[in-house]
């Protein structure tokens, strides 16, 4: 017996702790379980498909637009849902909608992996460009403003854009493809920079039910290293360079501890969305009012606050 | 309690209070430097401004103190045992009015929530750091005003309240070189005895005091639970657990009847963050307020609002002694957690403050309020001043048990509903009494170790399972005991 067993192990590494039949070729960074490939693919895609099905995500019929920037969330979001729609049956009708901010060296080259991406995984793209929308580029905007703030800017910019791409598209949902080190990362900084409003929202998995479009996240447990070596071992084509804006972001702070937190336990990430769900923020806390914004009438909770920055790019917008 | 008397020593006058008479309380310098003094104002404008104390505009600021003379030892406010040169110690204020406002901060804490009372026991937790140094010193300060107080009043009938200092002498589970450890015992009882009148007495307490067998016995013990702990987090933050059921146990043998922690806005901002990445974003509310009141001697945290770098200062200015046990060297997760909060403080000084703010928003738990006392008075002033939570348990449901090991209140979706087999504990009730991260950073990973690291814990913790597993029944039981013809289920 024992000397079957010794013949049958592998010349070099140990078998997959899943299937037990196959090498171990990766660590999973969630559990660092060693696993094999095929069990990885099949235990991060099913792993979505419990998020979906146990939060309702979706109901048979739906138009939903993926958001999709050419980077590796989007490009592993549309290629995964793609394939549980078939799987499964969700009986959805998917899209690829991205926004075009018009960030020279940046977004010119991630859409034409978008464009890409539309042929392999054939699923009609909507482009949708701030010059469109709005008359004017983020290259525009930061040399008016500087290198401070605006990524707050073009967030609140692309949501829109966004809402209103779908609009054009006749969506019903959205779904973007923010992961779990993404929303980890926003609890952080929330509770940092003390929003206590964005704080109560910032983990759930649905938002914006009540307005135009409600958009939601199926990566929201899903870890970022995760996703990357999905999209590395299937091959995908994605686009990986950051944001050339990026570096002067306050969320780099943050992004830099969850790092270095997720060497030390890996499933710290989960815990910090755990924690965010389960704050207790009481309903009758003092929250800053969701609003209109004066001007265009979009929803907007900090828009009318007048800040001279705000007060400059409105300027701008509507001069 | 209005005073114009610069010597005032009476208890309810403070200088803070009369921030308008402040320029009436100085003596009056003499013409000629006064002239000097305005001309030089007028002359140089904005850079003499802030050679000035931004509160009292008479005294030098310390931060001006520390820039004109960097060689001299004047600069930190005095040499001895606390000095902690370098810009940290530059402050607006002088010495005089940094001195009372933190002080008053202090003070504002323990009267607006109506932390000690004079009827109270308050035993001071001292770790020898700075925090609780200074801890020390404002109760000590407290309790003077309030001595002298009752020796000038004429009916004594408000008596002053006590104070002991208690030390966690955790040798066992911590090397320290035997030799280093017994020096700063002495050094401080030394702080302690010079602290008097009125006399504090000095509690040494050591961890393993904490099961009631003999001394050796409970030494093992607490080795053996130490090592079963893998991880090196969970480790640390069950050697704090521990802390607090030996300061709970020497408090409750010595009659006192309030526990001060030495806890500063700083100490908060890293809990804040190391309980949203343990997953405890639930119970954190009941870690960070001025009271914590589900221990046995409610625990009190009048520090909260004072930074730890405002407390480095006050020990160096006023010559405070602090005395260093061992090399505090966190690991882990909470080490990374103090390094990135020091990162976040230098990039901008109000980011520890906007943490604890944050966090203060969070919905508290009912025993974050001091139980209320006998005098009605007391209460109505008090609750003026405490935000208004619904914080009544709810008398429907019974009473929610809280985790086995850290104390903390159990979310009620994540408490698996169990009741006792013939009231023996098997590892799944052992696990189901415990928070998620107790779970997984101090219980073993094997359930067949479950058992036996039961069996190593403090009586303290172990009870506490004991309640929510009986509890639920006999909570039943009473409600409809009124109604029951027998005593036993049966009817018999």
């Amino acid at each position: 017996m024992e000397a079957e067993e010794v013949a049958a192990k592998p010349p070099k590494g140990r078998f997959c702790t899943i299937c037990n039949q196959r090498r171990a070729a990766l660590k999973r960074p969630k559990t660092l379980e060693q696993i094999c490939r095929e069990c990885f693919y099949a235990v991060f895609e099913e792993e979505i498909h419990g998020v979906i099905v146990d939060n309702q995500l979706f109901k048979p019929g739906e138009r939903v637009a993926i958001g999709a920037s050419g980077g590796k969330d989007s490009t592993v979001l549309a290629y995964v849902l793609s394939e549980l729609n078939r799987r499964h049956n969700y009986g959805l009708d998917l899209f690829l909608l991205s926004v075009d901010e018009g960030i020279t060296g940046y977004r010119d080259d991630s859409l034409e992996t978008v464009k890409r991406n539309e042929i392999q995984y054939g699923l009609p793209l909507k482009v949708v460009s701030y010059k469109d929308l709005y008359g004017w580029t983020m290259d525009e905007i930061v040399k008016l403003i500087g290198l401070k703030n605006n990524c707050t800017f073009c967030g609140v910019f692309r949501r829109q854009a966004l809402d209103r791409g779908a609009t054009l598209l006749k969506v019903d949902k959205l779904v973007t493809g923010h992961n779990a080190d993404d929303i980890a990362e926003t609890v952080l900084l929330n509770i940092l920079r003390g929003d206590i409003a964005r704080l109560s929202r910032c983990t759930s998995i649905t938002t914006g039910e009540d307005g135009p479009i409600p958009r939601c996240k199926p990566f929201k447990y899903t870890y970022e290293k995760e996703i990357v070596m999905y999209a590395y071992f299937k091959r995908l084509d994605y686009f990986s360079t950051e944001c050339i804006y990026s570096p002067n972001a306050y969320r780099g702070f943050a992004r830099e501890f969850i790092k270095d937190l997720e060497r030390i336990r890996p499933r710290a990430i989960l815990d910090i969305i755990k924690s965010g769900e389960d704050f207790r923020i009481s309903t009758s806390t003092k929250m800053p009012e969701q609003g209109n914004c004066e001007r265009c009438g979009y929803i907007s909770s900090q828009f009318s606050v007048p800040s001279s920055d705000f007060l400059l790019l409105s300027m701008v917008l509507f001069a | 309690m209005a005073c114009n008397s610069a010597t005032c020593q009476s208890g309810g006058c403070y200088r803070e209070d009369n921030g308008d008479k402040i320029d009436d309380q100085f003596p009056q310098p003499p013409p000629a430097v006064a002239t000097e003094s305005t001309q030089q104002r007028l002359s140089n404008g904005k850079n003499s401004d802030s050679a000035f104390c931004i509160k009292c505009k008479l005294k030098e600021s310390m931060a001006a103190a520390f820039s004109s003379s960097s060689a001299s030892a004047q600069v930190t406010g005095g040499g001895g045992g606390g000095g902690r040169g370098g810009a940290s110690d530059s402050s607006p204020y002088c010495g005089d009015c940094f001195r009372s406002n933190l002080y008053g901060k202090f003070r504002l804490a323990v009267t607006s929530n109506a932390l000690i009372s004079p009827s109270d026991n308050v035993l001071v937790a001292f770790s020898g750091g700075p925090s609780s140094r200074v801890a020390i010193q404002f109760v000590h300060e407290m309790q003077m005003k309030a001595q002298k107080n009752f020796d000038a009043s004429r009916d004594r009938s408000l008596p002053v309240f006590g104070v002991g200092v208690a030390f966690i002498d955790e040798s066992s589970s911590i090397s320290i070189p035997a030799e280093k450890f017994s020096q700063a015992v002495e050094e401080m009882r030394l702080v302690v005895s010079n602290l008097a009148p009125p006399v504090k007495e000095f509690h040494v307490v050591s961890t393993e005091s904490i099961y009631s067998s003999d001394s050796n016995n409970g030494r093992n013990r607490l080795k053996e639970l130490l090592n079963a702990v893998a991880d090196v987090t969970g480790k640390e933050d069950l050697l704090v657990h521990l802390r607090m059921l030996a300061l709970q146990k020497v408090a409750l043998k010595n009659g006192y009847t309030k526990v001060l922690l030495g806890t500063c806005t700083s100490r908060i901002a890293c809990r804040v963050l190391e309980a949203t990445v343990k997953g405890q974003g639930y119970s954190l509310a009941a870690d960070i307020q001025y009271v914590d009141a589900r221990w046995e001697i409610p625990v009190i945290l009048p520090l909260r609002d004072c930074l730890a770098q405002e407390l480095n200062i006050l020990c160096s200015l006023d010559s405070l002694k602090t005395v260093e046990v061992h090399n505090d060297h966190h690991s882990g997760i909470n080490a990374l957690i103090t390094s990135f909060v020091k990162l976040l403080q230098e990039e901008n000084p109000s980011r520890e403050s906007t943490i604890v703010r944050t966090a203060g928003k969070l919905t508290p738990f009912h025993f974050n309020r001091m139980p209320e006392p006998d005098d009605c008075n007391m209460q109505l002033a008090s609750q003026r001043r405490q935000k208004k939570y619904n914080l009544k348990p709810n008398e429907s449901l019974p009473p929610e048990s809280p985790c086995r090991i850290c104390n903390s209140p159990l979310k009620k979706s994540d408490v698996k509903s169990y009741k006792l087999e013939n009231q023996i504990m098997s590892a799944e009730d052992i696990s189901n009494g415990c928070c998620t991260s107790c779970q997984f950073q101090i219980l073993p990973k094997d359930i067949s170790l479950l058992e036996h690291f039961y069996s190593l814990l403090p009586p303290q913790m172990a009870a506490r399972g004991e309640y929510s597993c009986l509890g639920e029944d006999r909570w039943l039981r009473e409600q409809i005991q009124d109604c029951l013809l027998s005593d036993t289920e049966d009817g018999t």
